[in-house]
């Protein structure tokens, strides 16, 4: 088991004409990843990486039983993409797309309830580096040889931290079930919490590791959940402790706006809730071993 | 993306919103000159600055003659201003903006906000107006009003009213607030803003409902459709360095430190600056370069850093997912090669080619300090600063 996806998950990528599009889907099909064709309008008919192109995702889902999408379309079009995929029947969607505007993000989010929750699409991202099953499935931009198969489960809001983590697991031997990128921007798909309920549901997880950062209630919502419906270990790093506030560092989200949103005040919450927190973050993957040989 | 008072409420006005007549000046002449245009014989001249908190800055002064608007407006251009929200090293002030004051019965606080928990548009409320909201939220927290707003019918009419109740206006300018608050929502919207605070919104002695003061934060990632926002950034308000980092598509953060950094990820760069400071050193900058690290985005970046005096050691930290370390490594080499730096650069380099990667820097002849993992990286740029320092080198790159 894993999440979100497995070896066998049908996978399209939105707007894969792209530069960067096709070279991610030479990535995730040298991987092993089971993509199966992609959209762009207009471009039906074509073959990238000798994978059909469709005008629709409508079209790509009839034809080829796709579950999952990666959304590749520039910013001022992929909220389009994402509402598209939704509405074609899309089971999963990852948009990697950073500069999406926040109230197209709100707009995503507000079409995306107008479908049953049994029908309803999840989104992680955007601005986000994807979600990779180690040997199983990669759907995303990150470079997969950095991750070992094993029973730590990620979330993070960082691509390239993220990538830092699985590396020092991978330094030590340790693998990783699943890694979720729920992206850097202030309004996206799924929480921490969202994810942390999939990970709490799957076997194959034995330690949830949350990498956070400055700006937003997501961390303290995560810290509350944790404490009362997570019963695996989790540890925690919150990246921005020499961050100013009222700053933007990089990712739109990251923001401290508002009481509870530093980093200081966010390590705070979660080692109240029980997390483990790494407080430096060369030693994630040291104290994710220390608390995966405790457990 | 800031804009100014004078902006803020020329486009709230645009939207319905009453304002108080003023006019915009550059100079102590113009300003008494345009206070004459306005009539009246009260008026209120306010130092244009994106900062809050100007009042207390000296930056808003109520006068009675063109005399008064001259000798306050004279103080005013050319002064930096520094308030809570502008850093130590302040606003510059090359605008004011002139007004008819207006007799004041009550002031109310009105701001909205993108509410994340929500992911909704909030509207926060308060009968403290004048009050900073940190101010408010603090001390006075029970008279703060909230409501979101659903996305696919906008603000209703009954939201507004209920905010105009709790708030305690009477019921003969519950209708000029309904107008006032769908005004600023139709502005957050259609014109893809962050904020909107109007602080404060005034009920004047003779009834009317009128935004003394306007503030407006747009989505940088929305100014593409937007130009005639996009046209309204004033550079004069931006730090220098963060201006130009701006223009060259780098995310720069200046900070008080002496350590510089150059950094893939907005997350990783954030991380390696916790690493420093707990490595004893103290970040200069926060800097993501993005994924494709080519030599003339490091070069770039290297310019940058090393155009704040205060940099004594530069980390360059790449964990490379979509590129490779070789190329990254060729980049620094040939940057290094562009831009001479006199003093000392570490380099960390991950994921992708990291072997050959090493063994280009390794080559380079050039004076790199090498690093493996993320603590190694912070413990050798603070070591190396310190050991520059107790040597005595005078440290000044040339950029």
């Amino acid at each position: 088991m894993s999440i979100l996806i497995d070896k066998d998950t049908r996978i399209i990528v939105q707007g894969i004409t792209g530069k960067m599009a096709r070279l991610h889907t030479k990535d995730m099909v040298a991987y092993g990843s089971n993509v199966v064709g992609g959209v762009v309008p207009g471009k039906g008919g074509e073959q990238v990486e000798g994978l059909p192109v469709f005008d629709t995702v409508e079209e790509a889902v009839a034809a080829t039983g796709a579950e999952a999408s990666l959304v590749f379309v520039p910013p001022p079009f992929a909220a389009d993409s994402i509402m598209e995929a939704a509405d074609a029947g899309i089971r999963y969607c990852v948009c990697i797309t950073d500069g999406i505007p926040a109230q197209d993000m709100i707009r995503v989010k507000r079409y995306m309830y107008r479908y049953p929750k049994e029908r309803r699409m999840v989104l992680t991202g955007p601005n986000c580096a994807g979600t990779i099953s180690p040997g199983k499935s990669m759907l995303g931009i990150m470079p997969g040889h950095i991750y070992l198969k094993g029973n730590v489960g990620i979330i993070g809001r960082s691509g390239t931290l993220g990538y830092e983590a699985a590396s020092q697991l991978k330094a030590l031997g340790l693998g990783v079930s699943t890694s979720v990128g729920i992206g850097g921007d202030p309004i996206n798909g799924s929480s921490f919490v969202d994810i942390l309920k999939h990970f709490e549901a799957d076997e194959d997880t034995h330690v949830i590791a949350m990498i956070g950062e400055i700006g937003g209630p997501q961390e303290a919502e995560a810290a509350e959940f944790i404490r009362d419906h997570v019963t695996k270990p989790v540890v925690a790093y919150v990246a921005g402790l020499t961050a100013p506030k009222g700053r933007t560092m990089g990712h739109a989200g990251a923001i401290i706006s508002a009481f509870g949103e530093s980093a200081s005040e966010k390590v705070e919450i979660l080692s109240a809730a029980g997390v483990t927190v790494a407080e430096n973050p060369a030693v994630i993957g040291a104290t994710i071993a220390q608390v995966m040989e405790a457990a | 993306m800031d804009i100014h008072e004078y902006q803020a409420k020329e486009i709230l006005s645009g939207f319905g919103v009453a304002v108080p007549d003023g006019a915009l000046a550059y100079s102590p002449e113009q300003a008494a000159y345009r206070a004459r245009e306005l009539g009246g014989d009260r008026w209120v001249v306010k130092a244009q600055v994106h900062a809050g908190g100007r009042g207390k800055a000296g930056g808003v002064k109520i006068c009675d003659s063109d005399h008064e608007i001259h000798e306050a407006t004279e103080g005013m251009f050319g002064q930096k201003i520094v308030t809570h929200q502008t850093g130590p090293e302040g606003k510059g002030i090359y605008r004011v903006y002139v007004e008819a004051a207006v007799p004041i019965a009550r002031e109310i606080y009105l701001g909205f906000v993108l509410d994340r928990t929500s992911q909704r548009v909030m509207i926060v409320a308060s009968a403290e107006g004048g009050m900073e909201i940190e101010e408010i939220s603090a001390e006075k927290p029970d008279s703060i009003v909230r409501a979101t707003v659903e996305p696919a019918v906008g603000l209703r009419e009954f939201q507004c009213r209920q905010i105009a109740f709790k708030l305690g206006v009477d019921a003969g300018q519950v209708q000029q607030m309904v107008r006032t608050l769908q005004g600023c929502y139709r502005a957050f919207t259609e014109l893809d803003a962050t904020m909107v605070e109007v602080n404060p919104l005034v009920i004047t002695s003779d009834a009317r409902v009128i935004a003394l003061d306007a503030k407006m934060t747009f989505d940088d990632n929305a100014l593409f459709r937007h130009p005639q926002v996009a046209e309204l950034r004033d550079k004069s308000q931006e730090d220098p360095r963060e201006a130009r980092a701006a223009d060259r598509g780098l995310n720069y953060v200046g900070l008080d430190g002496n350590i510089g950094c150059i950094v893939n990820g907005a997350g990783l760069a954030m991380a390696t600056m916790d690493t420093i400071k707990l490595a004893g050193g103290e970040p200069a900058n926060f800097m993501d370069i993005g994924g494709g690290a080519t030599p003339e985005r490091v070069a770039k970046a290297f310019r940058l850093v090393l155009s704040d005096k205060n940099v004594q050691a530069v980390l360059v930290n790449i964990f490379a997912g979509i590129n490779r370390c070789d190329w990254v490594a060729e980049g620094v080499v040939q940057a290094l090669k562009e831009v001479e730096v006199d003093i000392p650069v570490i380099v960390r380099l991950a994921g992708t080619n990291v072997e050959q990667g090493q063994k280009i820097l390794a080559q380079s002849g050039m004076p790199i300090i090498r690093a493996s993992t993320l603590n190694e990286a912070a413990e050798r740029a603070v070591g190396a600063w310190k050991n520059d320092l107790s040597q005595g080198v005078r440290m000044r790159a040339v950029s």
